[in-house]
């Protein structure tokens, strides 16, 4: 069938800000889909208030609204642009949610837009526990035992039908499993039952029989319209039934199933898509197989795009997204071609000759008070893939990727001594460690069969893990054998082949990496290249996409092309995400313009920059310096860039330039001046600029001393980190004790930094870009919080709202004048705090910033992309890049920080980063354009109902201007007596609340009982009070804006004055990016 | 580590790990693309004479079963993977598969580079090779495996058929499972339709289905006369699968080409082949022939595609059909060969590939119940 004529303008949602759950995956499944949909010749809008994504930049859709992705939005954009269609199907659960949100207000129906991919009501009969049950039970496929509850009532009845603990408690239209959990007894299961009702948004759970320790696997379907279904992938995970698929080790293909089992899956998909009622597309279905009998019930479907369809699509080279889009508009599979091998169809299914290990990433550093333990909700932030010819060799690749300072399974640092019950604990309770407490248990002696009882892992990984422990220990045997004789018995290239890292041979060898890198490349044991086909090497392929081995064949064939490489990001964590591959991406296109050859190295599966049509070349490899390398020299390229992938990358640099890497762009040096605190202190007294008093401290006892000197409060932090990780701000010498005793380690090698703290400045954040002669400030953003709180968490605004124009122009004079004495050949952020108009530097970083896409999105000018050809060594002047945009109307960037995930941790903000990704809201008012994020990130603007005001004594004052305003809107005001004194005494009403130990009703019932619509409360300091962190957390779990800061509170006042006199009006970036160029 | 050795008919070499000394063996070398079914294509007589590699690199996971067997034994020449798994998981596992080949002195070498061999093979067809444990010369392993028959034009159908006719059955334990990894067959325990299935080599799964479905299935070795076929008084005749070139196997295409015209007939893979050499078409070999289980094939009456499984190194050629009064039925998506073909008149039809598919997909058990269904109305027309 070919595609339709009917349609000619197609309206795609994204996913909204990365969160738990929810990351680039959906960028990279959008921008295919934007991609594909424009190749056929259609018009694409699309909505999406994540600044950071590739598919929001403005030549990916002929309109692209970064709105915030509410029905309310939707319809405004339908109505504006009259769409024939809709499809849900690519954005996420986001997407879909609000899909079927437009779709039930009959909002669809009213402007004639039909739904493609998925109708509603496939939408809702899969996502639907209730009606999807029943669905299966039709097609005779089995699902655990179950039932629905809509009280707490229902629910205990539920339990006592099923009978028997553990139960899985499922709230209903959920992401990523949010509120659910395992309950082993009845006040567990009282408990997760209220929050799960709570959680959902339909106030339903779904209570299940456990299927804990069953094996899990997945298939990744497709369908089209003339009904031909095949599967692309399937996913097999390492940890059972019980842990989060998101927060599973996982490994493609299924591993442990005979052709039997899987032809009966097969079968079962096919069944389910269809019965389902998923037209065109991609699905993803989970099943549960018990291991004693092979009984096989399934979990759960998703009737779109998913992480695992991103995974699979990179694990086979099979584009899911991009088929669905074109099966969407018609096209049958035998219809689409197979970019791979070119000569055959994409109605197939793909067959690979390696192995796939995914990885999950977690933050759990970054949340101490968070419980570590891994559920049914998903708590990771990001992940990594490797390929391998071997699971050992795919397993040790992924974990090495994971960038937590591991180069292997072991052997690559001294084991921890943890006891017996230790590991036995870290074995049977599911946590992020677990797979290095497999090697431990068995280097103690455990046998596989007591870990495979005590963690119910399969036992198919339990032995290969045994035989690379083995293999570890055979080597430790042999290690002067190896010496003696490099290639004694193959040995050393048997290591290899088990994906035995440089690091982790050198370790056991007692040499350097180094010294073991050139004896291995000296014995002629170097790496291979393999291409991902989607074939098992059947048909030739054409699609440059490749990973390592040590094989006997090398099937990368280098070009005569000047080549630049470019390190990407690795996994998505907090403080390095999204918004560095959007960089990553942008070099890549760039270069491609300027004829370049393009080599993308990342291990990242959910990005667009591991997308095989992003670069020329593709290498889905670990971030080591053993994989770089081995890449660099297989290609013979000219250069490479590490300033766009974040600290990845730049960690690599010095060691990747001592072997002869050429790093192009702003050189090590003056990245090293940048990150060394005395060489930084020279060149700001050089540029007469002023820094917070600071200084170095290499112990704890030096740490005080500086402290003293400077004054109480300080900024303490490590050098050297991303993401203000163990950041602190200290107000005292017993937290500074504290700090030094359980936050860091301070030694010669790892200095701690102290700063002083410079209280209520504003702070600023500058992006530019260099080529060495001239320099453009890309954007000045204001932060609308105060300065300590840390820059990727805080709320920014371009251009800036409150600041003098000579204070503007002298921020811009300092960028100009680092950016020169840097001798910048690129990108450049720069902190400022302002205080009592002086202007401080806090950081300068040249590199490619966190704020990059935003300052991009905003003006118009896609500042990654110059830079890239300025690294490559065009000069602004050649590229037209002189002149600073001056945007004449608002753009705003708000944070979205993860704590609904993590039930008990504190809300407030500080300089240690903890948001996981971010949106934008645009207007001509700074208002909307601030209420816009507050949209944007889930939280319902208030416009009317009780606010509940309890601020610390400083802000006292301030906080009358800002309740006679809400007053003045109509807002009800409570408080508890000091405010409320204090807003009394200004002469407002207000209703006094019980502080919470000194009675009830206090502020939590009136919260739980969702009577109030917004909180301020300001903290008393860095010891919170208790009563403090119990209002914010409720407010957390119950979705209640809480305002922490006084700026805060003005913006939000701002936004609520703006939404109630003007209202919400959506337009295209596209629109505003013309009045910067016809100005 | 015991060495094994690769020596291909043009000299080329690979090195792997061996599990016995003194062993060695020769055959056809070709690749499978499953990433499942092992014990199948080691068990599927269509493999006769040929030494197999899997381009999946972990083989060996989930053990054998007796219940997974196409025929009694394995039948390959030997077996190349990359990585032999010594400890499989799965509830259905009897043994190792190791243990397995050992019992059955079929020769398996691992840790060898099966991507480099699929390649070199995809690039220069289908080639004879020699695996060794015992001799480490390659000049002398070259000048064995020169020795060794081609496939074109050697009739390896006589190695693999039975000897004696009888009739299909198997153990209840083993029937009973496969009613639940048949979930798109309807099992008709009605014996309706007397079935005679010519073995040229016939995978079991064969068998079972059209057991399964109501027929009475008399399994003839391949050489069986017309006449004893005939006093057999069949509703149908199957053709089997089986190893190798279809012509030399002249005696059978003899035989069908008397039976295609007085019974309705399904052929299967070889049996394909043969019915077509029996009507007048002509077949060729292929640079490196279809195996694997995921070849998409596009069902021409209805415009669907079917996933499947394949397993052959000769085809008919799609010119040849025509004027032989055939109808191309079923193409291959990949390189548009001949899937599958009907009579213009005659009942008679038949695919390349494998609709039983063991191992593989269950896409196309359709074509079993459309044999079933022309049996019913020759058995009508008969009444």
């Amino acid at each position: 069938m070919p595609k339709r004529e009917d349609l000619k303008k197609i309206l795609i949602i994204g996913s909204g800000p990365i969160v738990i759950g929810q990351a680039c995956e959906f960028d990279y499944s959008g921008a295919q889909a934007c991609k594909a949909l424009r190749e056929e010749g259609y018009e694409v809008v699309l909505l999406n208030s994540n600044p950071a994504t590739i598919m929001t930049d403005p030549e990916f859709a002929e309109a692209t609204y970064i709105e915030p992705i509410t029905a309310e939005v939707v319809e405004k954009i339908i109505e504006k642009e009259r769409p024939d269609a809709l499809l849900p199907t690519l954005g996420g659960q986001t997407g879909l949610n609000v899909a079927v949100e437009v779709a039930d207000l009959g909002i669809l129906d009213k402007y004639n837009v039909e739904m493609i991919g998925a109708t509603q009501s496939v939408i809702k009969k899969a996502e639907d526990r209730e009606l999807f049950k029943d669905a299966m039970t039709k097609i005779g496929q089995e699902t655990p035992q179950s039932g629905f509850a809509r009280t707490i009532e229902e629910a205990w009845e539920i339990a006592r039908e099923i009978g028997s603990y553990p139960l899985i408690i499922r709230p209903s239209f959920t992401l990523g499993g949010a509120g659910g959990g395992i309950a082993y007894n009845m006040t567990e299961f009282d408990q997760m039952a209220r929050k799960g009702i709570e959680y959902s948004p339909i106030d339903e759970i779904l209570i299940e029989e456990s299927v804990i320790g069953w094996k899990e696997f997945e298939l990744e379907v497709m369908r089209d319209k003339k009904d031909n279904v095949v599967i692309i992938c399937s996913i097999e995970n390492f940890d059972p039934m019980g842990v989060h698929t998101g927060d599973s080790i996982t490994v493609a293909p299924a591993q442990t199933l005979s052709d039997k089992e899987y032809q009966l899956m097969r079968n079962a998909a096919i069944d389910i898509i269809r019965e389902i009622g998923v037209e065109t597309g991609g699905s993803n279905i989970q099943f549960a197989v018990n291991p004693k009998d092979g009984r096989m019930v399934i979990v759960e479907m998703n009737p779109r795009v998913s992480r695992s369809s991103a995974l699979a699509s990179k694990a086979t080279g099979f584009p899911i997204a991009k088929i669905a889009a074109k099966l969407a508009v018609g096209y049958t599979l035998d219809e689409v071609p197979n970019d791979i091998t070119r000569k055959t169809p994409a109605c197939f299914e793909p067959t690979i000759d390696y192995c796939v290990t995914k990885i999950p990433r977690w933050a759990f550093e970054k949340f101490p008070d968070a419980d570590p333990v891994l559920t049914t909700q998903m708590k990771s932030v990001g992940e990594v893939m490797a390929i391998g010819r071997t699971f050992k060799e795919s397993l040790q690749k992924a974990l090495r990727s994971l960038e937590i300072g591991r180069f292997g399974l072991g052997a690559d640092r001294p084991d921890p001594s943890w006891s017996t019950d230790e590991i036995r604990s870290k074995l049977i309770i599911p946590n992020c460690d677990r797979i290095f407490a497999i090697r431990i248990a068995m280097k103690n002696g455990m046998t596989c069969e007591e870990i495979c009882s005590l963690t119910k892992i399969d036992p198919w990984f339990i032995y290969h893990i045994k035989d690379i422990v083995d293999f570890e220990d055979y080597l430790i045997e042999n290690k002067d054998v190896i010496k003696n004789d490099f290639l004694k018995d193959d040995i050393v290239r048997r290591a290899k082949r088990m994906g035995f890292s440089d690091v982790q041979m050198a370790y056991i060898l007692g040499i350097t990496e180094k010294e073991f890198r050139k004896q291995r490349i000296d014995a002629g044991i170097t790496a291979t290249f393999h291409l991902v086909d989607t074939c098992a090497g059947e048909f030739e392929a054409y699609t440059p996409y490749y990973y390592s081995s040590y094989e006997t064949i090398n099937e990368t064939k280098p070009t005569d092309r000047k080549k630049i490489m470019i390190l990407g990001g690795g996994p998505n964590r907090i403080g390095q995400g999204i918004e560095f591959d959007y960089c990553c991406v942008h070099a890549a296109f760039a270069l491609k313009e300027d004829g370049y050859e393009t080599i993308m190295v990342n291990s990242n599966p959910e990005t667009v920059s591991t997308d095989y049509d992003t670069s020329d070349k593709l290498y889905f490899e670990p971030l080591t310096i053993e994989n770089v390398l081995n890449i660099y020299h297989q290609e013979k390229c000219s250069g490479a860039i590490v300033q766009f992938g974040g600290q990845t990358p730049l960690n690599l640099a010095e060691k990747l330039e001592q072997e002869g890497v050429t790093i192009i762009g702003t050189s090590t040096d003056s990245i090293d001046i940048a990150e060394d605190r005395e060489r930084f202190q020279q060149l700001v007294k050089k540029l007469k600029l002023l820094q917070p008093p600071n200084g170095i401290a290499r112990s704890a006892e030096e740490a005080k001393s500086i402290a003293q000197s400077i004054g109480y409060p300080v900024l303490v932090r490590p050098s050297y980190v991303l993401g203000g990780r163990a950041m602190e701000i200290v107000y005292d010498e017993t937290s500074l004790d504290n700090y030094m005793k359980f936050a860091v380690e301070a030694s010669p090698e790892k200095p701690i930094l102290i700063d002083k703290f410079l209280q209520e400045a504003i702070e600023v954040d500058v992006d530019a870009v260099s080529d060495g002669k001239d320099v453009v400030v890309g954007a000045i953003m204001e932060h609308i919080e105060e300065a300590g709180i840390h820059s990727g968490d805080s709320a920014c605004v371009i251009p800036p709202f409150s600041l003098s124009n000579d204070i503007i122009k002298k921020t811009r004079q300092a960028t100009i004048a680092f950016a020169k004495e840097l001798k910048v050949k690129g990108l450049i952020n720069i902190q400022y705090a302002i205080k009592d108009d002086s202007l401080f530097v806090l950081e300068v970083n040249p590199r490619a910033s966190r704020t990059i896409p935003f300052v991009s999105k905003t003006i118009g000018i896609p500042l990654a992309k110059i830079a890239a050809r300025v690294m490559a060594g065009k000069t602004l002047k050649e590229i037209g890049f002189l002149e600073s945009i001056q945007p004449e109307y608002f753009s705003v960037k708000e944070a979205i920080l993860p704590f609904a995930r993590f039930p008990g941790v504190d809300i407030l903000l500080g300089p240690e980063m903890r948001s996981t990704g971010e949106v934008m809201g645009i207007s001509h008012d700074y208002g909307v354009a601030f209420a816009k994020t507050q949209m944007g990130s889930n939280h319902k603007l208030p416009l009317s109902g009780k606010v509940f005001i309890s601020v610390k004594n400083k802000d006292k004052r301030t906080i009358a201007f800002i309740a006679k305003k809400l007053a003045d809107f109509g807002f009800h005001i409570v408080a508890t007596e000091g405010t409320a004194k204090v807003l009394r005494n200004n002469g407002l009403e207000v209703e006094q609340l019980f502080k919470i130990q000194e009675g009830r009703p206090n502020i939590l019932d009136l919260m739980i009982n969702r009577e109030i619509a917004l909180i301020i409360n300001t903290p008393s300091g860095k010891t919170t009070r208790t009563d403090e962190r119990k209002i914010r957390s409720t407010a957390v779990s119950h979705n209640i804006m809480c305002i922490t800061t006084i700026s805060g509170a003005h913006a939000v006042i701002n936004g609520i004055e703006s939404i109630l006199k003007k209202g919400l009006t959506v337009t295209p970036i596209q629109e505003y990016h013309l009045l910067n160029t016809n100005k | 580590m015991n060495k094994a050795i690769l020596v291909l008919e043009d000299g080329t070499v690979f090195w792997g790990k061996g599990y016995s000394d003194n062993e060695e063996t020769m055959g056809e070398i070709v690749f499978n693309t499953g990433m499942t079914g092992y014990q199948e294509v080691l068990t599927d007589p269509s493999y006769k004479g040929q030494i197999v590699t899997m381009t999946y690199p972990l083989i060996g996971n989930y053990g054998v079963t007796k219940a997974d067997e196409e025929s009694k034994s394995p039948m390959v020449e030997g077996f190349i993977v990359r990585e032999l798994c010594e400890h499989p998981s799965n509830f259905r596992s009897e043994e190792p598969l190791l243990d397995y080949l050992k019992r059955n002195k079929i020769m398996i070498v691992s840790e060898m580079d099966t991507r480099a061999i699929t390649l070199h093979i995809r690039e220069g067809g289908a080639m004879r090779g020699i695996l060794s444990t015992s001799c480490f010369d390659v000049e002398t392993l070259l000048a064995k495996v020169k020795q060794y028959p081609s496939m074109a034009g050697r009739d390896i159908v006589r190695d693999v058929s039975c000897s004696v006719t009888s009739t299909w059955h198997e153990e209840k334990s083993i029937s009973e499972e496969y009613q639940k990894y048949e979930p798109f067959v309807t099992c008709n325990d009605k014996k309706d339709f007397k079935v005679v299935a010519f073995d040229c080599g016939v995978k079991k799964h064969m068998l079972r289905l059209l057991d399964m479905m109501g027929c009475d299935v008399h399994v003839i070795p391949a050489a069986t006369s017309l006449e004893d076929i005939k006093a057999l008084n069949p509703d149908g005749i199957f053709l089997s699968n089986g190893p190798g070139d279809p012509e030399p196997v002249s005696y059978v295409i003899k035989t069908v080409r008397e039976l295609s015209e007085q019974y309705p007939m399904f052929g299967i893979c070889l049996g394909h082949q043969l019915l077509g050499l029996a009507r007048g078409a002509k077949t060729y070999k292929m640079k490196f022939g279809h195996r694997g289980i995921n070849h998409p094939v596009k069902d021409l009456a209805t415009g669907e595609v079917e996933i499947t499984t394949q397993n052959h190194g000769f085809a008919i050629d799609i010119d040849s059909l025509e004027a032989n009064n055939l109808e191309l039925t079923h193409l291959n998506l990949n390189d548009q060969t001949v899937e599958g073909f009907k009579h213009k008149t005659l009942p008679i039809f038949a695919v390349q590939y494998h609709p039983e598919s063991s191992a593989g997909p269950h896409d196309s058990r359709y074509l079993f119940k459309r044999f079933i269904e022309q049996m019913r109305v020759f058995k009508q027309e008969r009444k």
